[in-house]
């Protein structure tokens, strides 16, 4: 009996802003909201991807805790009341985004993935109409030495997909991160200019991957850096396969 | 057998003391030896040579007598006098009085609250053994603790005894210690870990630094003792490199301990193995975080992740570890050897036992202190540390570090314990304790330590990330006297949205410090914000005349 009921996989029962729902064990509180159309925005997260739970805009209410946890790396518990839309919450989402808003240089209007980027969608969603913390006007810098590709440091809002999807995905592990708080970045390589790189096999993941305009194919103009992600879930469900 | 092995050395060590008369112990804690302590043991090995008194008299290094701001300090025994600010050229006159009177322009009287108002159990050993002479520390009763768990009480029973003891984790959290080791022995899993945080890291705090430089062998006994309870194989000590000398203590101690026979292969006979690595911190405050600090042991970057799961679910390269501070693992062997009812009669109803203080700051007595749990602010500040230079008003005490927080005078009476203390705003933290006179200004209090977390945020989130360094910037606004009332809302604003929004510990409370002065002296911010005056006169406000056109 005990054997079946471990490798049988069961089904929990919670409720996500008042609405019934269900979903497997392991599922995070993400997960079973995006089945259900509940809208919960994210950065950091994307599907394929471990989650690390660091740019805090999922970061969701349960009752009977105090606390406020990441939805994409928290799992479903039976019997759940998750708030995903209250008052604080909304406030906390648009704050994080204007903090990312003064860390960096976003200029929508010279970018090149300009209508493509995901922080610009999130703060056109959320409601972020000004940004009334002081901009941080730090001096970040452009590395163009990769013959296709460029990393521009003032776009960069340090959600590590390119480190994650360069590790886990390509295997190559070519990006890094270095540096402490407003003056981390990501690097490649031990520190050294990506067109240096080594490891790098070019085969464009991270910049596909990439939220914004950080990275990006070389030759585009404004607004033409579109992403093509397809590549993720196909690799992801091909590898879920094979190994199941 | 090992315990008789034991008892042949306490007592040949025994015997060894009892050949000589008198003893002089010398500081050497990193304190002392920064102020010469090294020297003055040679000087004094030299002078008891030379006065012909080598025969009757023999000098010890130990470790830390607790007060730090009079080094160096040695102890003459069996007397038991303590002289302070010793100099090597004092040896001649120490060495001469040995058998007649003491020194009265060194002495330092020991019958005053300082020592008598102190309880020391984590510190017993300290100023007393040679923290590099494993000998010593068995003399003392050292390693008896573990073999009794060992060859007399099951794994559970470990467990029982130190949850009944009430004891709960000095990290700053305060866990029950009890608690986590019974969660992680419940834990499958083909190895377990078991992780000593020495990665102390608040200003002004040294309590973890001096343990493990006074008394290294009590570090590894209680470690060991938990590794049988929760069952462990492996041990870590996470020492941050800044703490050389403790490094170099522990691994000689580990390797002592190894050699005797109490650590390794087959602990005392038995079928129970355990070694202990040290690993180094490379210098980030954040690597004391329990999540960031396991990722720096397995050698990547050390930034923090999401909880659960626990580390005593999904530790150490995924296997249940247990984490606990040093100064809680110092605690085990007491409690083993007295038991926990004997424990935890010292303290108050939810916490119990002693806790380690550094008392730094504005205060005639700075140094380490011990005393029990419910002692209140007010007699630590006045009574042990003997009030403040000058009589001086006293103003705030900070304790936690840039986790805690600051407490006014009204609070004085508080008794500490870990509730009290959070209800203050403030927490006990790991046990740096801060006093700060009327010179003081708070705004330039909570700046500084704004200015600590900022630096020390590892970058991963973004609340703790960009907050913290908007935190800063306004409050240095703030005591430049540029800032307005609406920048006062923002900066409470980001408090509240960064202490519930961030990932890990260090930004959650990363707050606090400004949350606390502003509860208690909201009056001194806004003087800096409306009159444009820092009334304690430490913030540089310069006022511009603004000239329109």
């Amino acid at each position: 009996m005990k054997t079946t009921t471990q490798t049988m996989n069961r089904v929990k029962t919670l409720k996500i802003d008042d609405r019934d729902v269900s979903g497997s064990e392991h599922q995070t509180i993400l997960d079973v909201a995006r089945e259900n159309d509940i809208f919960i925005p994210t950065l950091c997260h994307i599907d394929g991807l471990s989650d690390i739970g660091a740019c805090r805009l999922c970061v969701v209410e349960i009752k009977g805790s105090g606390k406020l946890v990441p939805a994409c790396a928290t799992e479903i518990q039976e019997g759940m009341e998750v708030f995903t839309q209250t008052e604080a919450l909304a406030k906390y989402r648009k704050l994080i985004l204007e903090m990312l808003f003064t860390e960096g240089n976003h200029i929508c209007s010279v970018c090149v993935s300009n209508g493509h980027c995901e922080l610009q969608y999130l703060a056109a969603r959320l409601g972020v109409d000004h940004v009334h913390l002081p901009y941080l006007h730090q001096q970040r810098t452009v590395d163009a030495s990769h013959e296709r590709f460029i990393v521009d440091h003032n776009r960069c809002i340090l959600c590590t997909r390119c480190v994650r999807v360069c590790d886990e995905i390509e295997g190559a592990h070519t990006w890094d991160v270095t540096g402490r708080g407003t003056k981390a970045r990501v690097i490649t390589d031990l520190n050294q200019p990506w067109g240096t790189s080594e490891t790098c096999t070019g085969c464009s993941k991270c910049v596909h991957i990439c939220p914004t305009g950080a990275l990006v194919e070389k030759g585009k103009s404004v607004a033409e850096m579109s992403k093509r992600r397809e590549f993720l879930p196909y690799l992801t469900s091909m590898r879920e396969k094979n190994n199941g | 057998m090992i315990s008789e092995e034991l008892q042949r050395i306490g007592s040949t060590t025994q015997d060894e003391e009892d050949r000589f008369e008198h003893q002089i112990l010398v500081c050497k804690g990193t304190a002392c030896i920064s102020a010469h302590s090294e020297q003055v043991e040679d000087a004094l090995k030299a002078e008891l040579e030379h006065q012909g008194l080598h025969t009757q008299c023999r000098v010890k290094g130990v470790g830390c007598p607790g007060l730090c701001a009079a080094a160096t300090l040695i102890t003459v025994q069996p007397e038991g006098r303590l002289y302070k600010e010793v100099q090597p050229e004092d040896a001649a006159e120490i060495v001469a009085s040995i058998k007649s009177k003491a020194v009265q322009r060194l002495s330092i009287p020991t019958n005053v609250p300082f020592f008598q108002r102190q309880r020391k159990l984590v510190l017993e050993n300290s100023g007393v053994v040679d923290p590099e002479e494993i000998n010593d520390y068995v003399a003392r009763g050292g390693y008896n603790s573990l073999i009794s768990a060992l060859t007399e009480m099951s794994p559970a029973e470990v467990i029982t005894e130190i949850t009944k003891s009430g004891l709960r984790g000095r990290g700053g959290a305060g866990y029950l210690t009890g608690l986590k080791w019974s969660t992680v022995s419940k834990a499958g899993g083909a190895h377990k870990y078991v992780i000593c945080n020495a990665d102390e890291g608040d200003p002004g705090a040294f309590m973890d630094r001096s343990v493990m430089e006074s008394d290294p062998h009590r570090i590894i006994e209680g470690m060991t003792i938990a590794a049988f309870a929760v069952g462990a194989d492996q041990g870590y000590i996470y020492v941050r490199a800044e703490y050389p000398l403790a490094v170099k203590r522990l691994q000689a101690a580990i390797r002592q301990a190894g050699k005797l026979g109490v650590l390794g292969n087959s602990i005392a006979g038995t079928t129970f193995s355990f070694n202990i690595e040290v690993r180094l911190g490379a210098g980030a405050f954040v690597c004391g975080e329990e999540t960031a600090l396991m990722a720096s042991i397995e050698g990547k970057r050390g930034t923090p992740r999401p909880r659960p799961p626990y580390p005593a679910e999904h530790g150490l390269w995924g296997y249940p570890t247990l984490l606990n501070n040093v100064e809680t693992f110092a605690n085990i062997p007491v409690i083993i050897r007295e038991g926990s009812e004997a424990f935890a009669q010292i303290g108050t109803e939810k916490s119990k036992g002693t806790k380690v203080f550094a008392l730094t700051g504005c205060v005639n007595n700075s140094g380490l202190i011990e005393v029990p749990m419910g002692i209140t602010l007010r007699e630590i500040i006045y009574d042990i540390g003997g009030g403040i230079p000058n009589d001086r008003p006293f103003k705030a005490l900070q304790t936690g570090g840039p986790s805690g927080g600051c407490i006014p005078k009204e609070y004085l009476d508080t008794p500490i314990d870990y509730e009290s203390l959070m209800q203050l705003g403030s927490i006990m933290g790991s046990g740096g304790m801060i006093v700060m006179d009327d010179t003081s200004c708070m705004v330039d209090v909570a700046k500084y330590f704004m200015k600590f977390s900022m630096l020390e945020s590892c970058g991963k989130c973004i609340p703790c990330r960009v907050g913290t360094t908007q935190m800063h910037n306004l409050l240095d606004k703030i005591s430049q006297g540029r800032a307005t009332l609406d920048d006062l809302a923002l900066l409470e604003e980001l408090c509240e949205m960064v202490k519930r929004t961030s990932l890990c510990g260090l930004g959650q409370s990363a707050p606090n410090p400004v949350l606390s002065t502003l509860r208690f002296f909201r009056d001194e911010y806004l003087m800096h914000v409306v009159e444009k005056v820092c009334p304690a006169g430490v913030c540089k406000i310069h006022h511009e005349e603004v000239t329109h056109s």
